[in-house]
Protein backbone atom coordinates (compact mmCIF):
# COMPACT_ATOMS: atom_id res chain seq x y z
CA UNK A 1 0.00 0.00 0.00
CA UNK A 2 1.28 3.45 -0.90
CA UNK A 3 2.32 5.68 1.95
CA UNK A 4 1.51 8.84 0.10
CA UNK A 5 -1.94 10.29 0.49
CA UNK A 6 -3.03 13.51 -1.01
CA UNK A 7 -5.74 14.32 1.49
CA UNK A 8 -5.24 14.06 5.21
CA UNK A 9 -8.06 11.86 6.39
CA UNK A 10 -9.85 12.27 9.68
CA UNK A 11 -11.12 8.83 8.91
CA UNK A 12 -9.95 6.73 11.78
CA UNK A 13 -12.14 5.08 14.36
CA UNK A 14 -11.98 6.65 17.80
CA UNK A 15 -9.32 5.27 20.09
CA UNK A 16 -10.89 2.79 22.46
CA UNK A 17 -10.27 3.18 26.15
CA UNK A 18 -12.33 0.23 27.12
CA UNK A 19 -11.42 -3.29 27.81
CA UNK A 20 -12.40 -5.80 25.55
CA UNK A 21 -10.09 -5.37 22.69
CA UNK A 22 -10.50 -8.90 21.34
CA UNK A 23 -7.94 -11.21 22.87
CA UNK A 24 -7.55 -13.21 19.68
CA UNK A 25 -8.45 -13.15 16.04
CA UNK A 26 -11.46 -15.31 15.28
CA UNK A 27 -11.87 -17.46 12.22
CA UNK A 28 -14.69 -16.09 10.16
CA UNK A 29 -14.91 -19.33 8.24
CA UNK A 30 -15.33 -21.41 11.41
CA UNK A 31 -17.97 -18.98 12.62
CA UNK A 32 -19.97 -19.26 9.42
CA UNK A 33 -19.87 -23.02 8.83
CA UNK A 34 -22.43 -25.33 10.43
CA UNK A 35 -20.96 -28.68 11.44
CA UNK A 36 -22.53 -31.93 12.47
CA UNK A 37 -21.90 -32.92 16.08
CA UNK A 38 -22.67 -36.32 17.60
CA UNK A 39 -23.59 -36.57 21.26
CA UNK A 40 -21.30 -39.18 22.84
CA UNK A 41 -21.88 -38.83 26.58
CA UNK A 42 -24.14 -37.15 29.13
CA UNK A 43 -22.87 -36.52 32.67
CA UNK A 44 -25.07 -35.16 35.42
CA UNK A 45 -23.41 -32.29 37.31
CA UNK A 46 -26.23 -31.17 39.63
CA UNK A 47 -29.99 -31.82 39.83
CA UNK A 48 -30.40 -28.95 37.35
CA UNK A 49 -27.37 -29.14 35.07
CA UNK A 50 -25.71 -31.79 32.93
CA UNK A 51 -22.65 -31.90 30.71
CA UNK A 52 -23.12 -32.98 27.10
CA UNK A 53 -20.05 -34.25 25.24
CA UNK A 54 -19.98 -34.10 21.44
CA UNK A 55 -17.72 -35.56 18.79
CA UNK A 56 -17.11 -32.82 16.20
CA UNK A 57 -14.57 -34.29 13.78
CA UNK A 58 -14.00 -31.04 11.88
CA UNK A 59 -13.75 -28.83 14.99
CA UNK A 60 -11.18 -26.10 14.29
CA UNK A 61 -10.25 -25.76 17.95
CA UNK A 62 -11.10 -23.01 20.40
CA UNK A 63 -9.67 -21.02 23.27
CA UNK A 64 -11.04 -21.18 26.81
CA UNK A 65 -13.89 -18.70 27.23
CA UNK A 66 -15.25 -18.88 23.69
CA UNK A 67 -18.78 -19.96 22.84
CA UNK A 68 -20.56 -21.63 19.97
CA UNK A 69 -23.98 -21.56 18.35
CA UNK A 70 -26.05 -24.75 18.36
CA UNK A 71 -29.23 -25.52 16.45
CA UNK A 72 -31.93 -28.17 16.47
CA UNK A 73 -34.43 -28.80 13.68
CA UNK A 74 -37.98 -30.13 13.98
CA UNK A 75 -39.66 -32.27 11.33
CA UNK A 76 -41.57 -29.31 9.88
CA UNK A 77 -38.32 -27.42 9.34
CA UNK A 78 -38.61 -25.23 12.42
CA UNK A 79 -35.15 -24.39 13.79
CA UNK A 80 -34.17 -23.26 17.28
CA UNK A 81 -30.66 -21.96 17.89
CA UNK A 82 -28.81 -20.87 21.01
CA UNK A 83 -25.40 -19.61 22.07
CA UNK A 84 -23.59 -21.78 24.62
CA UNK A 85 -20.24 -21.36 26.33
CA UNK A 86 -17.75 -24.17 25.79
CA UNK A 87 -16.85 -26.04 28.99
CA UNK A 88 -14.04 -28.24 27.72
CA UNK A 89 -10.41 -27.15 27.31
CA UNK A 90 -8.86 -26.82 23.86
CA UNK A 91 -6.76 -29.98 24.09
CA UNK A 92 -9.66 -32.34 23.60
CA UNK A 93 -9.19 -33.18 19.96
CA UNK A 94 -12.37 -33.35 17.97
CA UNK A 95 -14.61 -33.02 21.01
CA UNK A 96 -16.40 -30.20 22.79
CA UNK A 97 -18.42 -30.26 25.99
CA UNK A 98 -21.30 -28.00 26.98
CA UNK A 99 -22.84 -27.81 30.45
CA UNK A 100 -26.47 -26.79 30.24
CA UNK A 101 -28.96 -25.79 32.89
CA UNK A 102 -32.40 -27.29 32.47
CA UNK A 103 -34.21 -24.00 31.87
CA UNK A 104 -37.87 -24.00 32.87
CA UNK A 105 -39.80 -24.25 29.62
CA UNK A 106 -36.57 -24.08 27.61
CA UNK A 107 -37.14 -25.61 24.21
CA UNK A 108 -33.47 -26.40 23.51
CA UNK A 109 -32.26 -27.15 27.04
CA UNK A 110 -35.51 -29.08 27.58
CA UNK A 111 -34.70 -31.31 24.62
CA UNK A 112 -31.20 -31.92 25.94
CA UNK A 113 -32.39 -32.80 29.42
CA UNK A 114 -35.40 -34.96 28.54
CA UNK A 115 -34.84 -36.42 25.06
CA UNK A 116 -31.17 -36.37 24.06
CA UNK A 117 -29.09 -39.53 24.29
CA UNK A 118 -25.72 -40.62 22.92
CA UNK A 119 -25.81 -41.04 19.18
CA UNK A 120 -28.09 -38.06 18.58
CA UNK A 121 -26.88 -35.49 16.10
CA UNK A 122 -27.13 -31.71 16.31
CA UNK A 123 -25.46 -28.91 14.39
CA UNK A 124 -23.14 -26.25 15.68
CA UNK A 125 -20.81 -23.53 14.47
CA UNK A 126 -17.94 -21.72 16.07
CA UNK A 127 -15.94 -21.02 18.04
CA UNK A 128 -17.35 -17.51 18.27
CA UNK A 129 -16.10 -14.24 19.70
CA UNK A 130 -12.66 -13.37 20.94
CA UNK A 131 -13.19 -10.87 23.72
CA UNK A 132 -13.89 -13.35 26.52
CA UNK A 133 -11.18 -15.75 25.37
CA UNK A 134 -8.23 -16.47 27.65
CA UNK A 135 -5.20 -17.83 25.79
CA UNK A 136 -3.42 -18.58 29.07
CA UNK A 137 -1.08 -15.64 28.75
CA UNK A 138 -2.13 -13.18 31.48
CA UNK A 139 -2.85 -13.71 35.18
CA UNK A 140 -6.57 -14.35 35.35
CA UNK A 141 -9.13 -13.64 38.05
CA UNK A 142 -12.32 -15.55 37.24
CA UNK A 143 -15.65 -14.79 38.92
CA UNK A 144 -18.78 -16.74 38.05
CA UNK A 145 -22.17 -17.71 39.42
CA UNK A 146 -24.37 -20.68 38.59
CA UNK A 147 -23.74 -21.89 35.06
CA UNK A 148 -21.61 -18.77 34.59
CA UNK A 149 -18.77 -20.94 35.78
CA UNK A 150 -18.85 -22.93 32.51
CA UNK A 151 -16.51 -20.82 30.33
CA UNK A 152 -14.34 -20.16 33.40
CA UNK A 153 -13.96 -23.92 33.94
CA UNK A 154 -12.60 -24.23 30.42
CA UNK A 155 -9.88 -21.79 31.55
CA UNK A 156 -9.17 -23.72 34.77
CA UNK A 157 -8.98 -26.99 32.86
CA UNK A 158 -6.67 -25.44 30.28
CA UNK A 159 -4.45 -24.07 33.03
CA UNK A 160 -4.12 -27.56 34.52
CA UNK A 161 -3.82 -29.48 31.27
CA UNK A 162 -0.93 -27.30 30.15
CA UNK A 163 0.65 -26.99 33.60
CA UNK A 164 0.60 -23.22 33.17
CA UNK A 165 2.40 -21.22 35.83
CA UNK A 166 0.62 -17.93 35.16
CA UNK A 167 -1.50 -17.15 38.26
CA UNK A 168 -5.18 -18.02 38.09
CA UNK A 169 -7.94 -17.73 40.72
CA UNK A 170 -11.59 -18.70 40.57
CA UNK A 171 -14.37 -17.30 42.73
CA UNK A 172 -17.54 -19.30 42.13
CA UNK A 173 -20.98 -18.71 43.60
CA UNK A 174 -23.81 -21.27 43.81
CA UNK A 175 -27.06 -21.40 45.72
CA UNK A 176 -25.91 -24.42 47.67
CA UNK A 177 -23.41 -27.29 47.55
CA UNK A 178 -25.82 -29.52 45.60
CA UNK A 179 -26.05 -26.85 42.89
CA UNK A 180 -22.32 -26.29 42.57
CA UNK A 181 -21.34 -27.38 39.07
CA UNK A 182 -17.98 -29.23 38.78
CA UNK A 183 -17.85 -29.51 42.59
CA UNK A 184 -15.31 -32.35 42.55
CA UNK A 185 -12.91 -30.53 40.23
CA UNK A 186 -12.02 -27.45 42.23
CA UNK A 187 -8.57 -27.09 43.75
CA UNK A 188 -6.66 -24.53 45.75
CA UNK A 189 -7.21 -21.92 43.03
CA UNK A 190 -10.92 -21.81 43.86
CA UNK A 191 -13.02 -20.02 46.48
CA UNK A 192 -16.65 -21.15 46.70
CA UNK A 193 -19.50 -18.95 47.93
CA UNK A 194 -22.95 -20.32 48.80
CA UNK A 195 -25.88 -17.92 48.72
CA UNK A 196 -28.75 -19.99 50.18
CA UNK A 197 -27.43 -23.02 52.03
CA UNK A 198 -23.95 -24.17 52.97
CA UNK A 199 -22.32 -27.10 54.68
CA UNK A 200 -22.03 -27.00 58.49
CA UNK A 201 -19.65 -24.25 59.55
CA UNK A 202 -19.57 -22.48 56.17
CA UNK A 203 -21.05 -19.00 55.86
CA UNK A 204 -24.05 -18.28 53.66
CA UNK A 205 -24.01 -15.05 51.62
CA UNK A 206 -23.32 -13.36 48.30
CA UNK A 207 -20.00 -12.66 46.72
CA UNK A 208 -18.89 -9.65 48.75
CA UNK A 209 -16.33 -6.87 48.82
CA UNK A 210 -14.19 -8.89 51.22
CA UNK A 211 -13.82 -11.79 48.75
CA UNK A 212 -12.81 -9.42 45.99
CA UNK A 213 -10.45 -7.45 48.25
CA UNK A 214 -8.60 -10.64 49.23
CA UNK A 215 -8.17 -11.67 45.60
CA UNK A 216 -7.01 -8.22 44.51
CA UNK A 217 -4.56 -8.07 47.44
CA UNK A 218 -3.16 -11.32 46.09
CA UNK A 219 -2.66 -9.92 42.57
CA UNK A 220 0.59 -10.67 40.77
CA UNK A 221 2.77 -7.89 39.37
CA UNK A 222 0.83 -6.16 36.63
CA UNK A 223 -2.49 -7.13 38.14
CA UNK A 224 -5.27 -9.44 37.04
CA UNK A 225 -7.26 -9.71 33.86
CA UNK A 226 -10.77 -10.19 35.29
CA UNK A 227 -13.39 -12.41 33.64
CA UNK A 228 -16.95 -12.22 35.01
CA UNK A 229 -19.71 -14.57 33.88
CA UNK A 230 -23.28 -15.14 35.02
CA UNK A 231 -26.71 -13.58 34.95
CA UNK A 232 -26.91 -9.85 34.30
CA UNK A 233 -27.74 -9.27 37.96
CA UNK A 234 -24.68 -11.16 39.10
CA UNK A 235 -22.47 -9.54 36.46
CA UNK A 236 -23.55 -6.06 37.53
CA UNK A 237 -22.92 -6.92 41.20
CA UNK A 238 -19.53 -8.57 40.68
CA UNK A 239 -18.22 -5.99 38.21
CA UNK A 240 -19.22 -3.17 40.56
CA UNK A 241 -17.33 -4.87 43.41
CA UNK A 242 -14.27 -5.16 41.18
CA UNK A 243 -14.40 -1.49 40.16
CA UNK A 244 -14.92 -0.38 43.76
CA UNK A 245 -11.92 -2.48 44.82
CA UNK A 246 -9.73 -0.75 42.25
CA UNK A 247 -9.70 -3.20 39.35
CA UNK A 248 -9.31 -1.09 36.16
CA UNK A 249 -12.51 -0.95 34.12
CA UNK A 250 -10.58 -1.76 30.98
CA UNK A 251 -9.43 -5.05 32.47
CA UNK A 252 -12.85 -6.46 33.26
CA UNK A 253 -14.43 -8.68 30.62
CA UNK A 254 -18.05 -9.62 31.12
CA UNK A 255 -20.14 -12.39 29.61
CA UNK A 256 -23.80 -12.05 30.59
CA UNK A 257 -26.26 -14.85 30.08
CA UNK A 258 -29.45 -13.61 28.48
CA UNK B 1 -29.59 -30.06 7.98
CA UNK B 2 -31.08 -33.25 9.36
CA UNK B 3 -34.09 -33.36 11.60
CA UNK B 4 -33.12 -33.58 15.27
CA UNK B 5 -34.59 -36.79 16.72
CA UNK B 6 -37.46 -36.08 19.06
CA UNK B 7 -37.24 -32.28 18.80
CA UNK B 8 -40.61 -30.54 18.50
CA UNK B 9 -39.79 -26.99 19.59
CA UNK B 10 -42.19 -24.55 21.12
CA UNK B 11 -45.67 -24.17 19.60
CA UNK B 12 -45.55 -22.41 16.25
CA UNK B 13 -46.90 -18.91 16.26
CA UNK B 14 -47.37 -17.18 12.94
CA UNK B 15 -45.62 -13.87 13.36
CA UNK B 16 -44.63 -11.98 10.25
CA UNK B 17 -42.65 -9.55 12.38
CA UNK B 18 -40.23 -12.25 13.55
CA UNK B 19 -37.04 -12.46 11.46
CA UNK B 20 -35.64 -15.95 10.72
CA UNK B 21 -34.03 -17.73 13.65
CA UNK B 22 -35.50 -15.32 16.23
CA UNK B 23 -37.94 -15.88 19.10
CA UNK B 24 -40.23 -13.47 20.96
CA UNK B 25 -38.64 -12.54 24.30
CA UNK B 26 -41.95 -11.01 25.47
CA UNK B 27 -41.32 -9.18 28.76
CA UNK B 28 -37.64 -10.12 28.97
CA UNK B 29 -35.02 -7.64 27.86
CA UNK B 30 -31.65 -9.37 28.23
CA UNK B 31 -28.56 -7.27 28.91
CA UNK B 32 -25.50 -8.48 27.04
CA UNK B 33 -22.91 -5.67 27.25
CA UNK B 34 -19.31 -6.86 27.44
CA UNK B 35 -18.12 -4.02 29.64
CA UNK B 36 -18.84 -2.62 33.08
CA UNK B 37 -22.03 -0.52 33.07
CA UNK B 38 -20.80 3.08 33.42
CA UNK B 39 -22.26 5.52 35.92
CA UNK B 40 -22.74 8.42 33.56
CA UNK B 41 -24.58 11.51 34.81
CA UNK B 42 -26.62 13.49 32.32
CA UNK B 43 -24.40 16.47 33.13
CA UNK B 44 -21.39 14.47 31.90
CA UNK B 45 -23.07 13.14 28.80
CA UNK B 46 -22.29 14.69 25.42
CA UNK B 47 -22.99 13.66 21.86
CA UNK B 48 -20.65 14.56 19.00
CA UNK B 49 -20.84 14.25 15.23
CA UNK B 50 -17.35 14.41 13.73
CA UNK B 51 -15.17 13.07 10.94
CA UNK B 52 -16.20 13.94 7.40
CA UNK B 53 -18.65 16.74 8.18
CA UNK B 54 -18.79 20.42 7.29
CA UNK B 55 -18.88 21.32 10.97
CA UNK B 56 -18.00 19.09 13.92
CA UNK B 57 -20.70 19.52 16.53
CA UNK B 58 -21.09 18.51 20.16
CA UNK B 59 -24.36 18.66 22.08
CA UNK B 60 -24.83 18.67 25.83
CA UNK B 61 -27.78 16.88 27.42
CA UNK B 62 -29.86 20.07 27.42
CA UNK B 63 -28.85 21.06 23.89
CA UNK B 64 -29.80 17.63 22.56
CA UNK B 65 -33.16 17.87 24.31
CA UNK B 66 -33.83 21.21 22.61
CA UNK B 67 -33.94 19.47 19.20
CA UNK B 68 -37.33 18.32 17.83
CA UNK B 69 -38.52 15.21 19.69
CA UNK B 70 -38.95 11.97 17.82
CA UNK B 71 -39.87 8.45 18.90
CA UNK B 72 -39.48 4.93 17.57
CA UNK B 73 -42.30 2.52 18.15
CA UNK B 74 -41.79 -1.00 16.89
CA UNK B 75 -39.61 -4.08 17.25
CA UNK B 76 -35.96 -4.79 18.09
CA UNK B 77 -33.89 -7.87 17.26
CA UNK B 78 -30.77 -9.15 19.06
CA UNK B 79 -28.22 -11.38 17.35
CA UNK B 80 -28.43 -13.82 20.26
CA UNK B 81 -31.90 -14.75 18.88
CA UNK B 82 -34.38 -12.77 20.94
CA UNK B 83 -36.70 -10.16 19.49
CA UNK B 84 -38.87 -7.75 21.41
CA UNK B 85 -42.11 -6.41 20.01
CA UNK B 86 -43.87 -3.09 20.41
CA UNK B 87 -41.20 -1.19 22.27
CA UNK B 88 -41.14 2.61 22.40
CA UNK B 89 -38.00 4.72 22.59
CA UNK B 90 -38.10 8.53 22.71
CA UNK B 91 -35.40 11.04 21.91
CA UNK B 92 -34.32 12.80 18.73
CA UNK B 93 -33.93 11.51 15.19
CA UNK B 94 -30.26 11.16 14.24
CA UNK B 95 -31.12 13.13 11.10
CA UNK B 96 -31.60 16.23 13.25
CA UNK B 97 -27.99 16.00 14.46
CA UNK B 98 -26.56 15.07 11.06
CA UNK B 99 -28.40 17.93 9.34
CA UNK B 100 -26.67 20.42 11.64
CA UNK B 101 -23.20 18.87 11.15
CA UNK B 102 -23.72 18.45 7.38
CA UNK B 103 -22.00 15.24 6.22
CA UNK B 104 -19.42 15.67 3.46
CA UNK B 105 -20.25 14.24 0.05
CA UNK B 106 -17.53 11.59 0.40
CA UNK B 107 -18.87 10.26 3.71
CA UNK B 108 -20.14 6.71 3.12
CA UNK B 109 -19.78 4.96 6.48
CA UNK B 110 -19.83 5.75 10.16
CA UNK B 111 -18.49 4.46 13.43
CA UNK B 112 -20.76 4.95 16.43
CA UNK B 113 -18.72 5.23 19.62
CA UNK B 114 -19.70 5.05 23.26
CA UNK B 115 -18.57 6.77 26.43
CA UNK B 116 -17.16 3.36 27.42
CA UNK B 117 -15.12 3.10 24.22
CA UNK B 118 -17.42 0.55 22.56
CA UNK B 119 -17.60 1.00 18.79
CA UNK B 120 -19.77 -0.30 15.96
CA UNK B 121 -19.67 0.44 12.25
CA UNK B 122 -22.57 1.21 9.93
CA UNK B 123 -23.14 2.35 6.37
CA UNK B 124 -24.20 6.00 6.56
CA UNK B 125 -27.36 5.11 4.62
CA UNK B 126 -28.52 3.02 7.61
CA UNK B 127 -28.31 6.07 9.88
CA UNK B 128 -30.28 8.54 7.76
CA UNK B 129 -33.83 8.90 6.44
CA UNK B 130 -35.62 8.46 9.78
CA UNK B 131 -34.13 5.06 10.59
CA UNK B 132 -31.89 5.95 13.56
CA UNK B 133 -32.39 7.83 16.81
CA UNK B 134 -30.56 9.06 19.88
CA UNK B 135 -32.93 8.06 22.70
CA UNK B 136 -33.18 8.67 26.45
CA UNK B 137 -36.56 7.24 27.32
CA UNK B 138 -37.91 3.68 27.20
CA UNK B 139 -41.67 3.69 27.50
CA UNK B 140 -42.26 6.73 29.67
CA UNK B 141 -39.22 6.19 31.88
CA UNK B 142 -35.60 7.32 31.66
CA UNK B 143 -33.54 4.71 29.83
CA UNK B 144 -31.91 2.48 32.51
CA UNK B 145 -28.10 2.53 32.68
CA UNK B 146 -27.76 -1.17 31.92
CA UNK B 147 -29.73 -0.59 28.71
CA UNK B 148 -27.52 2.30 27.66
CA UNK B 149 -28.83 5.22 29.69
CA UNK B 150 -28.64 8.10 29.93
CA UNK B 151 -28.73 7.91 26.11
CA UNK B 152 -28.08 5.35 23.39
CA UNK B 153 -28.22 5.07 19.64
CA UNK B 154 -30.97 2.91 18.20
CA UNK B 155 -30.93 1.55 14.66
CA UNK B 156 -33.83 -0.87 15.02
CA UNK B 157 -33.79 -2.30 11.48
CA UNK B 158 -30.39 -3.88 12.23
CA UNK B 159 -29.35 -6.34 14.96
CA UNK B 160 -29.24 -4.48 18.23
CA UNK B 161 -25.46 -4.57 18.79
CA UNK B 162 -25.44 -1.74 16.21
CA UNK B 163 -27.53 0.35 18.63
CA UNK B 164 -24.58 1.52 20.73
CA UNK B 165 -25.30 2.06 24.43
CA UNK B 166 -23.97 5.14 26.27
CA UNK B 167 -23.59 6.84 22.90
CA UNK B 168 -20.85 9.48 22.73
CA UNK B 169 -20.66 10.20 19.03
CA UNK B 170 -20.85 9.29 15.39
CA UNK B 171 -17.74 9.64 13.25
CA UNK B 172 -18.31 9.81 9.51
CA UNK B 173 -15.77 8.05 7.29
CA UNK B 174 -15.15 7.47 3.60
CA UNK B 175 -14.65 3.73 4.18
CA UNK B 176 -15.92 0.91 6.37
CA UNK B 177 -14.01 0.33 9.62
CA UNK B 178 -15.05 -2.61 11.83
CA UNK B 179 -16.17 -1.88 15.38
CA UNK B 180 -15.89 -3.95 18.54
CA UNK B 181 -18.10 -6.94 17.69
CA UNK B 182 -17.29 -6.70 14.01
CA UNK B 183 -13.60 -7.23 14.90
CA UNK B 184 -14.78 -10.23 16.89
CA UNK B 185 -16.29 -11.97 13.90
CA UNK B 186 -19.72 -10.37 13.68
CA UNK B 187 -21.25 -9.24 10.42
CA UNK B 188 -20.49 -5.74 9.18
CA UNK B 189 -24.12 -4.86 8.45
CA UNK B 190 -26.24 -7.12 10.64
CA UNK B 191 -29.58 -7.20 8.80
CA UNK B 192 -31.83 -9.55 10.83
CA UNK B 193 -34.08 -10.30 7.84
CA UNK B 194 -31.07 -11.77 6.03
CA UNK B 195 -29.69 -13.37 9.21
CA UNK B 196 -26.40 -11.49 8.90
CA UNK B 197 -25.10 -12.62 12.29
CA UNK B 198 -21.48 -13.46 11.60
CA UNK B 199 -18.96 -12.42 9.02
CA UNK B 200 -19.61 -14.64 6.04
CA UNK B 201 -23.36 -15.03 6.65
Amino acid sequence: MSSTTSTPSPAAAPATRFAVPGRIAVSNRAAATWQRATLTEVRRETPYASTFRFAVPAWAGHLPGQHLMLRLRAEDGYVAQRHYSIASPPDDDGHVELTLDHVDGGEVSGWFHTVAKPGDEVELRGPLSGFFAWPGDRPALLIGAGSGVVPLMSMVRHHRARNLTVPLRLLVSARGPEELIYASEYGPETTTVFTRSAPEGVAVGRVAAAHVARLLADAPDGGWEAYVCGSNGFAEHASRLLVDAGQPVDRIRIERFG
Amino acid sequence: MNVTRGFAGRPRVRNDGLPPGQYDARDDWPVLSAEVTPELATSQWTFTVDGLVAEERTWSWDEAHALPPSAYEGDIHCVTSWSKFGVRFSGVSLDAFLDLARPAAEATHAVAYSHTGYTTNLPLADLTGGRAWIVWEYGDEPLPAEHGGPARLIVPHLYFWKSAKWIAGIRLLDHDEPGFWEQNGYHHRGNPWEEQRYSGD
